[in-house]
């Protein structure tokens, strides 16, 4: 260092108020990161706080009580008069089975009321059970079968202890009712099970025999539609945008209002697809075809925006270096930027579809709140989506069906997660470096 | 001095006709209401490697652009006078900038190889052009141009590797070879080097020197050494201006006009 | 890229070309007093221009080097180098032109003695130009000292000759002109030595890096 007197003997004083500065500077550093993690913190416990109470309310639906049934598939109710004919056997009263079987293992209730409190204690149904089970195989009638059918939904919760047994009148479950599950208990006749009928099920009215495969369904078909129409639409609009427009003020009020559509409340999109879809183009109520337009048109501002965001971040001088050996415009677009852009609009679209997966109010207007029984079988079928299947059955006064909400929250759950994550995987894979 | 002023070159601006490839005639660039090259005429030589210098801003890559009309992108850009390929304006309504943008190489500043395969680099521009009526012929023109390039003996082993995985320096010379690949006439160079290393800076240098006998380049350079060492022609742009044009030893050693003399011995501004 | 063998090898070779001629130079306008060969003389002066012009266009080359190139390193020393050889030759040329006139006019007059001292030292100047330029093409430091070691024995017989040439004025007045002239041509070969001297000190220099100018002999 030069000795030069004044900078020497200033440099002194200069460190010192240099190093007092420093250490305010490093506080502010670690109060900055402090706050940060502490942010997370309470991030991460909310969600572990909804994730777990989901899960505690939720996990006992994956699972159903089941109750062991001596059946004699007899003749005589069946089939009296051995036609053999399936008509004969669809419409036979298995129920009658059922409550045959009922009797015999309880052979001491005998009044009426009783009688009924015994019925009930098996799902209705068990006798659709035994009918499948005939028709797959006339050859079990006059056998005796051993066969589990499901439990009504109040002794399942009984099972699983969410009800408790009151007093005469006082609780849900009848003394009697108990007794008869003790016996059963005591009997090993009856036990949980995996919940088939959950993942396989349509909606019913008994939560025992309910189940989200029809919701799924809907669901995927309105997905299908919703990839299919934004997908294509969007990336395209993007592009015209971004590489092709004039800069002038109509491309600029476009640009504000697809901005605008983003902030736009579900609800009005519904309103918009009662209006249009339904009332003017007359298409069908509650149909996969109509919540996937509905939910094309609330997706598409999502990913217009994040594809001209992955437009942007392709560096000028990709373009530049097509233009330069000599490619058109539109091939320099189509061969060098949209490749590079695409996994960028793709993360956007994921992002935007698993929005649209999670969206109800604006299928609320257009019907697909209806319950329905039956699996849909195309997009112009009347069907139910995840998200409305859960706000129908919290809605449902059944103890059973509040187990199965966060049952189907959980599925639903599970579904964005794996969407988001294929999102960044994808986003993982393609990114490139240039 | 004034920004708006317009000066005269000086030096030797014009060849005689059988050496001239290109020649401008006030040529006059506007970014809208900034005029960024003011009344250039120039003539660029055959075979021969032309140096822009001047300081930031003085319009030297402005000018560069002009010439394979890659300022046609910008939609504030105007541009005025004549800039003459062997003797077709280029500005002329019935010229196609794609087909000129055939004849006309560009190796930008930073390496900008494409994010594809070393080979598919070289591969586009015949590709797109139609060059190559099957694959052994479409092989034989990269090859070609990678060893031009001085890269074939470094990569003919990887050239399905992504042309980004290279070094900078190697990157550079995979965009010579694929500016190359569609055998231009010209190559317009925008400060090739200024992201490289000085060894790979060498090789590029190097490389020039061995491409002047089939191509005529034109270089954009911040560095005047660089233009030294490459060029046998310099022209001096200042303020849009150019203030001085000819052999490059003559700019280097006797410069005519002040300001180059300023900017060429570090004493300018 | 930097500057091309071809281009320093075309350097090298035009000094080698001008040494050459600069040899010759010496050689021959001693020769002309020697033998009183006044055509010889003649043509000495006549052809100091291909020195000029090698002088000029080594120069010229250097700094289009200089300029274009950035020459580093041993290349740089080797073009400063060759740019200052090029002077000493130049006027080791401009020398021999020197003797040359003064033999024309020496040539004139009757003989004032035989020629023993002068033809020696010519020769000794011819090895020192010649080894020099040896010792730069080769890059030889120990031919340059010798070099440098041999400039001593060229002004001795400087000396000699002066006191020889005084003793004779002192004798005979009639002798002066042409003893002052002979006296000269001593000290031309005198310079020519010297500036030798100077080329093996820049040799040096060009191949270590080290200036060994105004130093002492034993320092060297």
């Amino acid at each position: 260092m030069n000795n030069i007197g004044g900078i020497q003997e200033n440099s002194g004083a200069r460190l010192q108020l240099i190093k007092a500065g420093l250490k305010r500077r490093y506080a502010k550093e670690k109060i900055f990161r402090t706050l940060g993690i502490t942010a997370i913190v309470i991030a991460l416990m909310m969600l572990t706080v909804l994730f777990v109470t989901i899960t505690k309310n939720g996990y006992s639906a994956f699972q159903q009580t089941f109750i062991r049934l001596k059946i004699t598939f007899d003749a005589s109710v069946i089939d009296p008069e051995h036609t053999g004919d399936t008509g004969v056997l669809s419409q036979a009263d298995y129920g009658r089975l059922v409550k045959k079987t009922l009797r015999e293992m309880f052979p001491e209730v005998k009044k009426r009321r009783e009688k009924r409190d015994l019925y009930s204690i098996v799902s209705s149904g068990a006798a659709f059970q035994l009918r499948k089970m005939v028709m797959d195989d006339p050859g079990l009638i006059g056998t005796t079968q051993t066969v589990w059918v499901p439990a009504d939904d109040d002794i399942d919760m009984l099972i699983k202890g969410y009800i408790k047994t009151g007093k005469e009148g006082t609780g849900r479950i009848k003394a009697d009712k108990a007794a008869w599950v003790n016996t059963l208990i005591e009997n090993r006749a009856i036990e949980k099970r995996f919940n088939f009928a959950f993942f396989t099920g349509g909606d019913s009215r008994e939560p025992e025999l309910a189940g989200i495969w029809g919701a799924v369904v809907g669901s995927l078909y309105t997905m299908f539609v919703t990839l299919i129409l934004s997908f294509p639409l969007g990336v395209a609009t993007a592009v015209y945008l971004e590489e092709f427009a004039p800069k002038n003020i109509w491309t600029d009020i476009i640009e504000v209002n697809i901005n605008n559509l983003a902030a736009v409340p579900s609800i009005v999109f519904g309103l918009l697809g009662l209006a249009v879809f339904l009332n003017f183009f007359g298409l069908p109520r509650s149909a996969p075809i109509v919540g996937g337009l509905v939910l094309t048109l609330m997706t598409l501002p999502t990913i217009i925006i994040a594809s001209r965001v992955s437009l942007q971040s392709v560096p000028p001088s990709i373009r530049e270096g097509a233009l330069g050996v000599g490619a058109s415009k539109m091939q320099s677009v189509m061969h060098h930027v949209l490749p590079l852009a695409l996994p960028g609009m793709l993360t956007g679209t994921i992002i935007g579809m698993a929005r649209a997966l999670g969206e109800t109010a604006p299928l609320l207007m257009i019907g697909m709140v209806a319950f329905i029984v039956d699996i849909p079988a195309g997009i112009f079928d009347k069907a139910t989506v995840l998200p409305v299947q859960i706000y129908l059955w919290a809605d449902s006064p059944e103890r059973a069906f509040a187990e199965r909400t966060s049952a189907a929250i959980i599925v639903l759950l599970a579904f964005l997660l794996i969407m988001n994550a294929l999102a960044v995987v994808l986003r993982k894979k393609f990114e490139k470096r240039w | 001095m004034n920004r708006n002023e317009i000066i005269k070159a000086v030096g030797k601006p014009f060849l005689s006709e059988e050496k001239v490839k290109i020649s401008c005639r006030e040529v006059n660039v506007y970014y809208g209401q900034n005029h960024a090259i003011k009344n250039v005429s120039v003539d660029i030589a055959e075979k021969e490697v032309t140096a822009f210098i001047g300081p930031s801003g003085c319009g030297k890559s402005t000018f560069l652009r002009c010439i394979n009309r890659m300022n046609d992108t910008i939609k504030t850009c105007r541009i005025e006078g004549e800039i003459r390929l062997d003797g077709e304006n280029i500005y002329d309504r019935n010229v196609d900038p794609v087909l000129l943008r055939a004849r006309i190489g560009m190796v930008f500043q930073k390496p900008n190889p494409f994010p594809k395969s070393i080979y598919q680099n070289v591969a586009y521009g015949p590709r797109i052009h139609g060059l190559a009526r099957n694959k052994s012929e479409l092989d034989e023109i990269v090859i070609t141009s990678l060893e031009k390039a001085g890269l074939f003996n470094e990569v003919k082993d990887q050239l399905g590797h992504p042309g980004t995985s290279l070094s900078g320096g190697q990157q550079q010379r995979l965009c010579i070879a694929r500016a190359i690949s569609v055998q231009p006439e010209l190559i317009l160079m925008d400060e090739p080097c200024s992201a490289l290393d000085p060894i790979a800076t060498a090789k590029i240098e190097e490389l020039m020197d061995e491409l002047r006998q089939n191509y005529t380049i034109i270089i954009v350079t911040h560095s005047m050494q660089q233009a030294a060492r490459v060029s046998q022609r310099t022209a001096f742009f200042h303020l849009g201006n150019l203030i001085e044009v000819g052999d490059t030893n003559e700019i280097f050693v006797n410069p005519e006009h002040k300001l180059t003399q300023d900017y060429i011995t570090g004493r300018y501004g | 890229m930097t500057v091309r063998i071809e281009e320093l090898e075309h350097l090298k070779e035009s000094l080698l070309k001008m040494a050459a001629l600069v040899e010759a130079a010496i050689k021959n306008s001693v020769e002309s007093l020697v033998e009183r060969d006044s055509e010889l003389a003649r043509r000495v002066i006549k052809e100091d221009h291909k020195i000029n012009a090698y002088d000029v266009h080594i120069d010229e080359e250097g700094v289009r080097l200089l300029a274009l190139k950035q020459p580093m390193g041993k290349d740089l020393r080797f073009i400063t180098t060759a740019m200052k050889i090029t002077t000493d030759l130049e006027r080791i040329g401009d020398n021999a032109v020197n003797i040359a006139e003064r033999a024309l006019e020496l040539n004139r007059e009757p003989l004032l003695k035989p020629y023993i001292d002068i033809p020696r030292m010519s020769r000794i100047a011819q090895g020192m130009v010649r080894d020099t330029i040896d010792a730069f093409v080769n890059e030889d430091v120990m031919l340059a000292k010798d070099v440098i070691m041999r400039d001593d024995s060229v002004d001795d017989l400087n000396e000699m000759v002066w006191k020889e040439l005084m003793f004779i004025m002192t004798q005979d007045p009639t002798t002066v002109s042409r003893a002052v002239k002979i006296t000269y041509i001593s000290k031309y070969l005198e310079r020519i030595a010297d500036h030798a001297t100077n080329i093996a000190e820049t040799v040096v220099y060009m191949v270590e890096g080290k200036i060994i100018r105004h130093m002492l002999p034993d320092q060297i």
